[in-house]
């Protein structure tokens, strides 16, 4: 049964919170919603889910108008970024939960939670009170509890966001293969670019209240439709500039002109918008054609093995990702390539006109 | 400016702590040398705040000494260790001006008011607080308050070192790496002895010349951020460390070979003779972004099942089984991954060895 969202818009005491979205959700889909704070990402989940009415639209689930149906009487089951279970509930009970709410025999309710618990390593602390455990298993409860219910739609808001770093990093791959193999409808919301594309799946990106753009998280990444959206579906951002062609040759910035390479050949001469992937960004030379830009350091950001550094670029600021620790001082001058093949080329407005070549993208699972 | 010393310190919150659990700080001996940014990182619990807190004079240490310049400060408070510090929420006077906020540490201190002036100036000019020197804190967002937080700690230039508790966690991220640049010029004009509290590796290893890792009320290493990254002294760090973390895999060691489920993986260097102890837990570590991943039979290398691809888009994180473990290996964006059937290859000079979680010498031969 597919989700339909036609035309949905929310309005609240006059502010514009979601503008007139349409998408529709294949069954048994995982989908993203990728989008800073702020987006609207959970207001759109809150609308799914039957928690608030839209202002206007209608949402159909199984061809069936459900605008006005409450939130109780659709099979419906959500994960917060807050732990949130039943404190003086154990492990078992807390997962059980719902199933005791639905009326459910015990031997099946027993069956169905041990199967869960299996399946999200829970199996060894059914008897714990949720205060006994740390918060990445806390947070494994409230999953474990939304999933046995067998619901027709699953809404995750953020819910790795209040743990740290690297469980965040462990938790992630594990949900990823436990949710696609759901039957539900998945949507995952996301504030953060590297788990939207880990996690895979259908992305819906979300700015301001818009639906920018929707599609497989990596063509997202490699064909984005706008300059926003390319910004919004990478960490560290695209780097973007404004730069020309003219005379068979392509200048970004304060870069200095090179051969307009072959995916950009076709455009007429004039003003564009460059984007290029911080990863393209390099501190040494790949081909005597590369574009150099001379720079200063603003600061070398270093995170585990890769190294971010950030300088300013015709006023904007850009990033270059690097490989390994580069420990560079703040101001220190350096030059910094690219090749011409990476370039992203948009209209003075913001549209994609022209994006690289498709690296090659690898067997999946 | 102060070089600080840590003495055989060790502190339990327990009254008779006689176990080694019972300790929240583990008997350690440390220095931190005068002028220099260091980061401690840790997961939460791991004692950092603990240190921290014995450090300020907060916390009165179970045993042990502290030395700053190497007199005994154990049993001063925190008033008279002529230390400032900065916190995870902002500690500013809601009801006086930015400018009384940033002057109020200099007050007090004979110090003439032509000079608070210009101090407070400087300060207010590196922090962007120029244009509301006038107002009250308390008007401001919660971002312009820590910055004043941060300013009141960074105001005076006498102080024997600047603590830092997580001072960036209330900031926004778009405004985080201009204060982190701030920090950095900061501290490359005063040499002033900073210790920046922190679980977030990239503040930890953005920050500091020398991080300081902790795990379990233990300090596990000491060390720039190539050291952390390339040298892992123990396998916390190769976990905690990097994203994701270090592989490591139960191994037994034979001549300069790793045996690994009955598979001889190549070391850099000759085992010395004699490192094998009855009881003894070897690891083998290695890197996600320094593991190989080939689709042609390489003359030595672990046979390996690929069972997951998360793709980033910038690169590509492969999971795969091998020997009997479940390994992560860190592939570029072009990087093609051609079967579900590869072979892992370990370059001997990335292939660490690790006894009872110790890294145990390291490829160059230099022994641990």
């Amino acid at each position: 049964m597919p989700l339909v969202f036609d035309n949905i818009s929310k309005t609240v005491g006059g502010e514009i919170h979601i503008h007139p979205t349409d998408f529709r959700l294949a069954p048994g889909s995982f989908n993203t919603l990728l989008g800073r704070a702020g987006a609207g990402k959970t207001t759109l989940l809150r609308l799914m889910a039957g928690l608030d009415r839209p202002s206007g639209g209608h949402i159909f689930v199984r061809d069936r108008d459900v605008t006005k149906m409450p939130v109780r009487r659709r099979n419906v089951a959500m994960v917060y970024q807050e732990f949130v279970n039943y404190p003086n509930f154990t492990v078992f009970d807390n997962i059980a939960s719902p199933l005791k709410v639905a009326g459910i025999e015990r031997r099946e309710i027993d069956r169905r939670v041990r199967k869960v618990a299996e399946m999200i390593h829970l199996e060894d602390y059914l008897h714990r009170l949720p205060a006994e455990l740390s918060g990445g298993q806390q947070q494994r409860v409230a999953l474990a509890r939304a999933l046995v219910k067998d619901a027709d739609l699953l809404l995750l808001d953020e819910p790795l966001a209040n743990l740290d770093f690297k469980l965040r990093e462990e938790l992630r791959l594990e949900l990823r293969n436990v949710l696609t193999r759901s039957n539900a409808i998945v949507v995952y919301a996301t504030a953060e670019p590297q788990e939207a594309l880990a996690l895979g799946g259908n992305t819906i990106i979300v700015d301001e209240g818009r639906v920018l753009q929707q599609g497989p998280a990596a063509g997202v990444y490699r064909q984005p439709g706008s300059v926003r959206t390319a910004q919004l579906v990478g960490d560290p951002p695209m780097n973007v500039v404004a730069g020309r062609i003219a005379n068979a040759a392509i200048q970004l910035g304060e870069g200095n002109p090179v051969a307009v390479p072959e995916h950009l050949r076709a455009l007429p001469e004039g003003s564009y918008l460059f984007g290029v992937r911080p990863n393209h960004v390099l501190m040494k030379r790949c081909n005597s054609s590369d574009i150099e830009i001379r720079t200063r350091v603003d600061l070398a950001e270093i995170s585990g093995s890769e190294t971010s550094i950030h300088f300013d670029h015709g006023g904007s600021s850009w990033v270059s990702r690097l490989d390994g620790v580069r420990p560079l001082g703040v101001d220190e001058p350096i030059s910094v390539y690219i090749e011409p093949q990476r370039v992203f080329a948009f209209d003075p407005r913001g549209a994609l006109i022209a994006a690289p070549d498709q690296p090659t993208v690898g067997w999946s699972t | 400016m102060a070089r600080i010393e840590l003495s055989r310190l060790a502190h339990s919150y327990q009254r008779r702590p006689d176990k080694a659990e019972d300790f929240a700080l583990k008997p350690m001996d440390h220095v931190w040398e005068d002028g220099e940014a260091y980061a401690l990182l840790g997961p939460s619990g791991c004692g950092k705040t603990t240190l921290l807190n014995i450090i300020s004079g907060l916390l009165r240490p179970t045993s042990g000494h502290v030395l700053f310049d190497g007199r005994d400060v154990t049993d001063l408070p925190t008033e008279d260790r002529n230390i400032a510090q900065v916190f995870q929420f902002p500690v500013v006077y809601d009801t006086m001006t930015v400018y009384d906020n940033l002057a109020f540490p200099l007050r007090n201190r004979k110090i003439s008011e032509h000079e608070i002036q210009n101090r407070v100036g400087e300060i207010a000019e590196m922090l962007d607080l120029v244009f509301c020197l006038k107002q009250r804190a308390g008007t401001l967002a919660s971002d312009a308050r820590q910055k004043i937080s941060l300013g009141r700690g960074l105001v005076r230039t006498d102080v024997s070192a600047i603590l830092f508790d997580e001072p960036l966690t209330v900031i926004d991220p778009h405004l985080k790496n201009s204060l982190r640049r701030k920090l950095e010029e900061i501290h490359r004009q005063s040499k002033l002895t900073l210790i920046y509290v922190t679980h977030d590796q990239t503040e930890a290893l953005t920050f500091a010349d020398k991080v300081v890792v902790m795990h379990e009320g233990e300090v596990v290493q000491v060390g720039t951020p190539q050291d952390l990254v390339e040298h892992p002294a123990h396998t916390f760090v190769g976990y905690f460390v990097g994203s994701p973390g270090m592989n490591f895999l139960s191994c037994d060691v034979d001549g300069n070979f790793a045996v690994v489920d009955g598979q001889r993986i190549r070391l850099a260097d000759d085992t010395p003779s004699g490192a094998e102890r009855a009881g003894d837990r070897w690891e083998l570590g290695i890197r996600p972004e320094f593991l190989q991943l080939v689709f042609d039979r390489p003359k030595e290398g672990l046979q390996a099942k690929i069972t997951n691809i998360e793709d980033f888009g910038s690169s590509k994180i492969v999971t795969a089984a091998a020997a009997g473990n479940t390994l992560r290996v860190r592939l570029a964006e072009e990087d093609e991954v051609r079967g579900e059937l590869g072979w892992l290859v370990f370059p001997p000079e990335r292939s660490l060895l690790y006894r009872n979680a110790r890294l145990f010498r390291e490829p160059t031969g230099r022994r641990q």
